[in-house]
């Protein structure tokens, strides 16, 4: 018991208030005073780093579903490729780049958009074959060429399976580019997090983070669930 | 010189209204198959017309309709539409012309039931007014009320998708339609009815239509011809629903019409085909009455489970003109 409470290095902000010297729960007055020139640019890049992964990552897997449709044998190497990447632990594959691309934005987003090519690709796929074979032919039988029919008949009803990917994706992302920092990469939400658990478990730091990373995953979530309802209007309105 | 003109801007398309069908030995022989699908299918369907394709599982009458608009590619023998072969088309155009229904409609569940109509005469690039006075007129013919238009397919019963679906078929007045088990999906009640409202809308419209259906009534009830193919995608005949019911030309046939052939041909003729008994001196007892447009096969049923006796014919007033017998029934079966 003695030895835990010795271990809690508590730190020393010289002149901080007492909620900060008693390592409080979330001292307030502290993270007002943080926001302008910690959390809030923190805040900002890890919404930057999150928008080039998922728009990157969206390109490729949206490329790659397009040629996987055209060529039944894309279709299984891609799936092997991106499941071998999503496998690799995030904390490893930040660190094997860092000797590559250095402490870079690029370094994060090489590994952030592997993490979403799976996902993406998955959905997307999926997406694509669950069109009903009937409402191909149709299309085909009344004289849509390929490319019409793909265009206006498959994507548009691939997209409710397309978007449930991209929200996955998106969340994924926001909470591994946290990671990011602790390999000494000076980007994000992570930053904040990483300096708090050196700092002895800062707790206000830690939640303000924390709390920050959570809000924006959330947030982007409900974004994507609000551009599904207003892009596919008829998915809501079957009555059976 | 001004009819031809009036003639011209009054009609719908350039294409003729209805347009004449001929397979000439028509052959498909999948890759790795022994069999033909189908074999050497000749046959003419005249504009204006509907021939039914029918006959077991495995006879091939997809694939030979599926051939017409090249939906499947034909391997020996040709196709003609209004007497150019189909081979010479570019199949997306030749898809234009042609109205196509499937079994399970295949209406685009993202698109409302104004756009899913429109589909075809946006591929052809009509002009916003013009595909829309088409939508209305389509929504008309069909029955359906105009509020549907901005409606999901996913909104609409399984009746109102089979119409929608015809009238997508029909929107740029296609010389030809294709119908693949239409009513399949349907439950009888609902299917009798499209059924009527099918034939009703056909006298108006007057179009080429290749009718597959495995069901040998339908065949009888819909199709001015009857194509009856055999398993391996032979033709076993070609005719009229009377002749193939009165002359089969083989036990296939025979069988495939059935034992009931006698009752199937009276479906096809109505009390006012008769030539009526007088009904002097006939006072009505509380009998069940026909009407003239009952069909030989309902009234031969309502005399039978009368006893026999003959059974009056009312007009719409209530006045009995006539009286009907078993005799006068199956006197026309001897024809």
């Amino acid at each position: 018991m003695n030895a835990l409470i010795a271990a809690t290095v508590v730190p020393n902000f010289g002149g901080a208030s007492s909620c900060v010297r008693d390592n409080g729960t979330f001292c307030w007055s502290w993270f007002s005073g943080r926001w302008g020139n910690t959390f809030w640019p923190a805040l900002r890049q890890h919404l930057l780093l999150t928008t080039v992964a998922i728009a990157i990552g969206t390109a490729i897997a949206f490329g790659l579903t397009l040629l996987a449709h055209r060529d039944r044998r894309v279709g299984p190497p891609v799936t092997f490729v991106s499941g071998v990447l999503y496998t690799i632990p995030s904390l490893a594959l930040f660190q094997i780049l860092v000797p590559i691309t250095g402490l870079t934005f690029l370094t994060v987003e090489i590994a952030l958009v592997s993490y979403t090519l799976l996902i993406l690709f998955r959905n997307f796929t999926t997406g694509l074959a669950e069109v009903p074979s009937e409402v191909r032919e149709a299309a085909r039988g009344m004289g849509l060429t390929r490319r019409q029919v793909l265009w206006r008949v498959e994507l548009p009803l691939a997209l409710p399976a397309m978007i449930a990917g991209l929200r996955i994706a998106t969340v994924t992302v926001i909470s591994l580019a946290t990671v990011a920092a602790l390999v000494g990469i000076n980007q994000g939400l992570g930053v904040p997090i990483f300096d708090a658990i050196q700092g002895g478990a800062f707790k206000t730091e830690l939640f303000a983070a924390g709390i920050l990373a959570v809000a924006l995953a959330i947030g982007a979530d409900l974004l994507l669930l609000g551009v599904q309802r207003v892009l596919t209007p008829w998915a809501k309105a079957r009555s059976r | 010189m001004n009819r031809s003109n009036t003639a011209q801007s009054e009609g719908p398309s350039s294409y003729p209204s209805a347009a004449p069908l001929e397979f000439q030995s028509a052959t498909k022989r999948y890759a790795g198959s022994a069999k033909p699908a189908v074999d050497e299918l000749s046959l003419e369907v005249p504009a204006g017309e509907v021939c039914v394709l029918v006959g077991p599982s495995g006879c091939g009458k997809t694939t030979a309709m599926r051939m017409v608009n090249r939906m499947i590619e034909i391997t020996d023998g040709d196709i003609l539409l209004d007497g150019r072969s189909v081979r010479d088309r570019n199949p997306a155009e030749l898809r234009r012309e042609i109205g196509y229904v499937i079994q399970q409609i295949g209406l685009f569940p993202h698109l409302t039931i104004a756009q899913n109509i429109a589909t075809v005469p946006r591929l052809l690039g009509w002009e916003k007014e013009r595909t829309a006075k088409r939508i209305a007129e389509l929504l008309d013919l069909i029955d359906l009320p105009d509020d549907v238009r901005d409606r999901y397919p996913g909104q609409l019963s399984g009746g109102q998708r089979q119409r929608v679906g015809v009238a997508r078929a029909l929107a740029a007045d296609p010389p030809l339609m294709l119908m693949d088990e239409p009513f399949g999906a349907i439950d009888p009640i609902n299917r009798e009815r499209l059924q009527d409202e099918f034939l009703r809308l056909q006298r108006e419209i007057q179009k080429t239509i290749v009718f597959v259906t495995h069901d040998i009534d339908e065949a009888i009830k819909m199709g001015d011809r009857i194509a009856i193919l055999r398993e391996g995608g032979k033709l076993a005949q070609y005719a009229t629903p009377d002749d193939l019911l009165t002359k089969p030309e083989d036990e296939f046939v025979a069988q495939f019409v059935g034992q009931d052939r006698s009752l199937k041909r009276l479906s096809l003729a109505r009390v006012s085909d008769l030539k009526l008994l007088p009904a002097d001196g006939f006072e009505r007892n509380g009998e069940p009455t026909l009407e003239e447009r009952t069909s030989l096969r309902d009234a031969l049923s309502l005399i039978l489970s009368y006893g026999g006796k003959p059974l009056p014919v009312l007009e719409e007033d209530g006045q009995v003109t006539g009286l009907v017998s078993t005799e006068l029934i199956t006197a026309t079966l001897e024809s």
